[in-house]
């Protein structure tokens, strides 16, 4: 059975409950595959032994009503897995075993999945192409040296390249939907307060959301079913009627009324991106779908408001790394002097740069000038979408300025870095769900994402758009093995 | 605005985070580049405009103060550098 890492979520749950595969058969395949996968830098952690005697076990006494049927997958090393080592992707962090466990994962193997292991990202998910990370650069399974996105790269490349059937990543400035662009996958980033973000490593707290990450639109609609849940240990969370994604999805969007609008069409931008934007166009035309005009004039504000707001919210969330309690140490002359040089030597480059951004917009005689200007234009910025949408459902985007780029091009400008986030931050400061599907290639071969945005919990609408969509656009990834000898 | 090496000196002591002559001026440099790029808010005129301070316009809610997690101790202090029966152990403070 070497095609059972091709499957989709969708086929493996069905031969599973149709008794046609084992947990055990699905859960060694794609063990065997992850373990040829070495190259691509994927994993952190693997739990591939561990992964093994839960398929068993499932396989003894098998709970086929359970969404997740013995469903092996890894997820991203921001979520906090009991017993299990989470890091973050970070020095300071790499010796640290949670004695509990994050609720959007317990959601997941409550419905019967079993880890494989916990996926490489971006230290403390600050970055938009997996560099940033203690454990190294991940490979794009669409080609060598190429970055896989970020800040969940780990995840995006192991969906892509087939190491696990789906993944849950979390996204602060398009961390999920940015990887996914670059990897022809799909990404969706819910309404915040939908995934509770209990146990997820914190970077940015307003701005934080977990969500899935899959191969098609029904996989991740089915995935978000699960994750999404009201908990009372995220005073974040929201107690809201959360739909079977899954089940209610439907192609049928006649008449749905979709804006674009054209602030997004920025300087520079390459031409193949805009002509991917209007195939889009094409396509929800073709679907059924009403295009209107729209104007989000704060747009160009979004990304120098979020280059204070989440270095703010990050400065004041890392504090907790000392040195004291867990994580690394590094031994100092007295105790403020161990804090210094813990977290000096802990952290990595741009973790330490956002501090920095963070207590300075922060610090006395800025705040004004600063982090409370941001948070005012964030209200313009979100007036902008309530504005936006009295007069259509959703709004279609391109995902990324541009395709996947080379290991190392972008890694010393973070102004340049920063930039591959325009498209996506705008929707966390407005605290909406966004998804990002596959929807062409570049003159590469790379592939281009396409993202649609809806409005707060609203998530089945925008699922309905990307299914809807995904079925004219009939994107196929090329993905060649390279990575396998 | 320019933030020199005085200034990064100063958020590096803000941040408990170590800086030697050279990061500090490797930082002084991307902080610019950075700042120069905030800097567009400027352009835009907010007198009169609320701060949004959280995106999900919910009330706190209450609960019970319950003891949920119980015989975690040695797991917790298990994560540390350094401990000392049930205490967590940290450079000496007092003279």
């Amino acid at each position: 059975m070497s095609d059972i890492t091709k499957q989709s979520l969708s086929e493996l749950v069905k031969n599973i409950k149709d008794k046609k595969l084992s947990s055990e058969e699905v859960t060694k395949a794609f063990i065997d595959r992850s373990e040829k996968s070495k190259e691509l830098n994927a994993y952190i952690t693997e739990d591939y032994s561990s992964a093994l005697e839960k398929a068993k076990k499932f396989d003894q006494k098998p709970n086929l009503n359970l969404k997740l049927p013995g469903i092996p997958m890894a997820v991203k090393d921001l979520f906090c897995t009991k017993n299990i080592l989470t890091t973050a992707g970070s020095k300071i962090l790499n010796n640290f075993v949670p004695s509990y466990e994050s609720t959007v994962t317990q959601n997941i193997w409550n419905e019967g999945a079993i880890l494989l292991g916990k996926l490489n990202c971006d230290e403390f998910a600050m970055g938009s192409s997996n560099e940033t990370s203690f454990f190294g650069n991940v490979q794009n399974p669409i080609d060598k040296n190429l970055v896989p996105g970020g800040s969940s790269g780990g995840s995006a490349s192991a969906v892509a390249g087939q190491l696990t059937p789906i993944t849950i990543g979390t996204d602060t400035g398009g961390s999920i939907r940015q990887p996914a662009s670059f990897t022809g996958t799909v990404g969706l980033k819910p309404t915040y307060g939908s995934c509770s973000r209990y146990g997820i490593v914190a970077f940015a707290s307003s701005l934080d959301q977990a969500g899935p990450m899959a191969q098609n639109v029904k996989d991740c609609a089915l995935l978000q079913e699960i994750i999404s849940s009201y908990d009372p240990k995220d005073s974040t969370s929201i107690d809201f009627k959360r739909n079977e994604y899954s089940k209610e999805l439907t192609n049928n969007i006649k008449g749905k009324k979709i804006g674009i609008p054209k602030e997004y069409r920025v300087d520079g931008m390459p031409k193949e991106i805009e002509e991917l934007w209007q195939k889009g166009i094409k396509y929800a035309k073709d679907c059924g779908a009403e295009i209107i005009d729209i104007s989000l004039p704060n747009t160009s504000y979004a990304l120098p408001t979020y280059y204070i707001v989440a270095p703010a919210e990050a400065s004041s969330n890392l504090a907790r790394y000392d040195g004291v309690k867990y994580g690394f140490r590094a031994k100092g002359e007295n105790l403020i002097d161990m804090y210094e040089k813990t977290r000096s030597e802990g952290f990595g480059a741009e973790v330490q740069r956002r501090i920095m951004i963070g207590t300075y917009v922060l610090s006395s005689g800025y705040y004004d000038a600063y982090y409370l200007k941001a948070q005012k234009v964030r209200k313009l910025i979100k007036n902008d979408f309530d504005e936006a949408y009295n007069k259509v459902d959703a709004i279609l985007t391109p995902s990324t300025p541009s395709s996947a780029f080379k290991i190392g091009e972008k890694k010393d400008d973070p102004v340049s870095m920063y930039l591959n986030d325009i498209f996506t931050v705008p929707v966390n400061l407005a605290g909406l769900p966004g998804i990002s599907i596959p929807a062409g290639h570049d003159a590469k071969g790379y592939p281009l994402g396409l993202q649609i945005i809806g409005k707060a919990f609203d998530e089945q609408n925008i699922l309905n758009i990307a299914y809807a969509m995904e079925e004219k656009i009939n994107f196929k990834n090329k993905i060649t093995d390279w990575w396998i000898k | 605005m320019s933030i020199d090496l005085k200034t990064i000196k100063h958020i590096s002591k803000l941040s408990r985070i170590s800086v030697d002559e050279q990061k500090a001026y490797k930082l002084a440099n991307d902080l610019n580049s950075i700042f120069k790029f905030i800097e567009k808010l400027n352009e835009l005129k907010t007198d009169n405009i609320e701060p949004l301070t959280s995106i999900a316009e919910t009330t706190l809610k209450l609960r019970p103060d319950e003891v949920k997690s119980k015989d975690i101790r040695e797991q917790i202090i298990k994560n540390s550098p350094q401990d000392n029966e049930d205490y967590f152990v940290v450079p000496k403070v007092i003279e």
